[in-house]
């Protein structure tokens, strides 16, 4: 949806937009009758509410560009990871990403919730479920040597990814997901919205955890 | 490889949940209840003339100073102009440009304002004749108040503005009242149309 009253620039064009729409109106009704000003009012309207739906279709999404925060040498690795976030080539990847800085990692777990518990502001459980899976890979990246911090997010993972952006400014996202078929996030198209949403370097990371799994067995 | 979690001091950090950011939001929240309000008035105004019936609206012996509403108008769509000239003024790194569109709206603000007091001493009707008077003090009125706002927030924004707080960088306390002010130039213009001319 287009909002007209984003930025000053654009609260300016909707104000020259109203003053031409209420001029064609009054034109209209004051030249050459009322029904003629009701019919310009009904045909601005509805054009008007025609380019307001193609617009909302066609306009691309704004990049969000987060502040530089932290020292020089400091490297800011946001994690967007449910299931997959103890995986080994997330670890791997994270500890290739910061080798050589000082590294800061936030690991965000977004609340996965159903729709309707969602629209009922039902999250207590979601969040509960996504602190101890977040907990727990908390625990299985420090055991990686990697000490991040983590924190529960939106159920959106874009959302999720935004809000921490605000607050943490990363230098980087890394977004870990299942393989195809296998992850909704792929499935919705997460990575390539999140790179076309923010201005920072994406990486993504498919983790296996079946695969995974079937090698530690093997070693052992 | 060394590693270590960010401390934080103070209390927790606000949670943010939107892709505008905060002080924007606050206003467009703000906006938005305003417009609710504006239509609630809108409404009454519109039913006490669909009331009035299909006779002459405004209902004689009153009469409306469009002319005179008609200049303000220019006025206050002149100032929304320098309103938007100051913005662009800053973004280019231009303090005197900011400070000389800031001083101008202002000012055309502070006409509109005193032009329409002025207006109001002399057009013959109060809020006590009727429907009609009601309305039209109520509606005018209304947005008198917020250009009243408007001016006030305006007026910081100003003396911000000559005190140096804003750079081409960093001028969100100019791009946020500019916003405000647009739409309380929107809001005489539905007002204008409709009390006025239609």
């Amino acid at each position: 949806m287009i909002n007209p009253l984003r930025s000053e620039a654009e609260a300016y064009r909707f104000l020259l937009l109203t003053v031409g729409y209420f001029a064609a109106i009054a034109i209209a009704a004051l030249v050459i009758g009322k029904w003629a000003g009701v019919i310009v009012f009904l045909a601005l309207t509805a054009a008007g509410a025609v380019y307001v739906v193609r617009a909302s279709r066609t306009e691309p999404p704004r990049q969000a560009v987060p502040s530089r925060r932290g020292r020089a040498n400091e490297r800011r690795i946001l994690v967007i990871a449910n299931e997959t976030v103890g995986g080994a080539r997330l670890r791997n990847e994270i500890t290739t990403r910061s080798e050589g800085y000082d590294e800061h990692v936030l690991v965000v777990t977004p609340a996965l919730n159903s729709h309707l518990r969602h629209w009922a502001s039902d999250e207590d459980n979601a969040r509960l479920e996504a602190q101890k899976r977040l907990d727990a890979s908390l625990e299985r990246l420090r055991q990686g040597g990697i000490d991040a911090r983590g924190e529960v997010g939106d159920a959106e993972p874009l959302q999720a990814m935004e809000d921490a952006l605000r607050l943490f400014g990363a230098d980087e996202i890394i977004i870990s997901t299942h393989p195809e078929g296998r992850s909704h996030w792929l499935e919705k198209g997460i990575v390539e919205t999140a790179r076309e949403r923010f201005a920072v370097p994406i990486t993504h990371v498919v983790v296996d955890l079946e695969v995974e799994h079937e090698e530690v067995r093997d070693r052992n | 490889m060394s590693a270590h979690a960010e401390a934080h001091h103070g209390p927790p950090i606000a949670n943010q949940s939107s892709r505008v950011d905060a002080p924007t939001l606050g206003m467009l929240l703000f906006i938005a209840s305003e417009i609710m309000l504006f239509g609630s008035f809108f409404t009454i105004y519109f039913f006490a003339r669909v009331v009035a019936g299909p006779s002459e609206w405004p209902p004689p012996p009153f009469e409306l100073p469009v002319f005179v509403a008609g200049v303000n108008t220019a006025i206050l769509l002149t100032s929304s102009f320098t309103m938007h000239w100051s913005l662009q003024a800053i973004k280019r790194g231009n303090r005197a440009g900011l400070q000389a569109g800031l001083v101008l709206t202002v000012a055309m603000g502070l006409t509109f304002l005193i032009t329409q007091i002025l207006e109001y001493s002399r057009v013959g009707f109060s809020p006590q004749d009727g429907a009609f008077g009601s309305t039209f003090y109520g509606l005018t009125g209304l947005h008198g108040a917020h250009v009243f706002v408007g001016l006030t927030i305006l007026t910081f924004a100003t003396i911000r503005a000559f005190r140096g707080h804003f750079t081409a960088a960093e001028h969100r306390g100019v791009e946020i009242s500019g916003i405000y002010w647009h739409f309380v130039d929107v809001m005489w213009i539905v007002v204008y149309t409709t009390v006025y001319i239609l």
